[in-house]
């Protein structure tokens, strides 16, 4: 079976840098960033990009609504 | 070599990524007045998004509370209103007496629903009030500066309880919860929790539940949520979790504690 591909997009002006998403994803796919966003919150990003299955459990946890999830749709 | 995340993304949406998760339009743009980290995040977004899902978002009435979560209305794009410390469900009772057609829910914490506010809550489920309650349970007064609520457990330090609560002098914990169910008036009650996929997935199932229920007639459908309170705990949110999962879900557990009988 082909791997499933995804990927995240952040909100990151909203994000609160509280790390949940981090421990919720179960694929090692975020990590928090050295830079501060406007309110001088760190905030996530994909350091393992290729290992992201789209499966949503970063912006499940995530209380901010900070995440959006994007799938490639798996041929049937 | 790192991949260019950009050049990663327009590959995938070239291959028809399509998106599976984005913000629903019941939220408004303010962002959370909560402390990072907080459940009231995720419990307002499942909230929210049951009610779109369900297509009532124009006939769908919340009542807030005095706590973190005061200022509710500006987070929910639906018709709301904010009531008395302790009186949501009161409020919430008027309300739906006076619009039957109408789906009326109460957004109430600990402090507000099982301290302040027991003698409302206990008579509004006991009159069988056809509304949906839900009672965010972080153990403890948020917003006020992390006073020791009756849902604070044995040994939990708070600024009222600086050595950890105890029962010979501030009482057990208080799983209001529990006594409701027993009245008749209340028709689903369920405990759910927000910290993890799982659970969040789970907690939305109920508060779907909890809805479809109005449609009844049958009486309260209550649906706890365990969350944490990291400013008040005085933890960072992965932490305060940890700390809920091992201390407060001994406490509160999770799951269904009344459930319609199949007729
Ligand atoms: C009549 C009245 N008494 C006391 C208060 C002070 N007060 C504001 S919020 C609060 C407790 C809130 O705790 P909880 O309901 O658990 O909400 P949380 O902030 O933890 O979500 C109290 C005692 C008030 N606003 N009004
Ligand atoms: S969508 Fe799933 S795999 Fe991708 S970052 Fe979020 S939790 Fe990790
Ligand atoms: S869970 Fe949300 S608010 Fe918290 S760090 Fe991740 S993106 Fe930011
Ligand atoms: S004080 Fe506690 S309940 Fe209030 S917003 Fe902060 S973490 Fe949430
Ligand atoms: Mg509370």
């Amino acid at each position: 079976m082909a791997k499933i591909k995804g990927f995240v997009e952040l909100n990151i002006e909203h994000c609160k840098g509280c790390e949940l998403c981090v421990d919720a994803c179960p694929f090692d796919v975020l990590e928090m960033s050295a830079q501060v966003n406007g309110k001088g919150y760190t905030y996530p990003f994909m350091k393992n990009p290729e290992q992201c299955t789209g499966c949503a459990s970063c912006a499940l946890v995530c209380p901010d609504v900070v995440i959006t999830v994007y799938k490639v749709p798996t041929k049937q | 070599m790192a991949v260019d995340i950009e050049q990663y993304k327009k590959d995938l949406l070239a291959q028809g990524a399509e998106v599976v998760f984005s913000k629903t339009k019941n939220l408004t743009d303010t962002p959370f007045s909560y402390c990072g980290g907080c459940g009231h995040g995720v419990a307002h977004r499942l909230i929210m998004e049951v009610i779109e899902e369900m297509g009532i978002t124009a006939d769908t009435i919340g009542v807030a509370p005095v706590g973190c979560a005061v200022i509710a209305y500006e987070f929910w794009n639906i018709d709301a209103v904010q009531a008395a410390h302790g009186r949501a469900t009161a409020v919430a009772t008027g309300i739906k007496r006076t619009n039957p057609e109408k789906f009326v829910f109460s957004y109430q914490g600990d402090g507000d629903l099982a301290a302040i506010g027991t003698a409302e809550t206990v008579h509004t489920c006991n009159r069988g009030e056809n509304i949906a309650i839900f009672f965010i349970n972080n153990g403890i007064y948020g917003m006020t500066g992390g006073q020791m609520a009756p849902t604070s457990l044995i040994g939990m330090r708070s600024s009222t309880a600086p050595y950890g609560r105890q029962h010979d002098v501030h009482g057990y914990p208080l799983s209001l919860t529990n006594l409701l169910a027993e009245l008749p008036g209340t028709y689903y009650v369920t405990r759910q929790a927000v910290e993890t996929a799982a659970h969040v997935r789970t907690c939305k199932k109920a508060i779907r539940q909890a809805f479809e229920n109005q449609k009844l007639n049958k009486g309260v459908s209550l649906v706890e949520i365990v969350t944490n309170c990291n400013s008040g705990w005085k933890m960072t949110a992965p932490q305060a979790n940890k700390w809920m999962k091992e201390n407060m879900f001994p406490q509160y557990p999770l799951g269904d504690i009344k459930v319609p009988k199949t007729e």
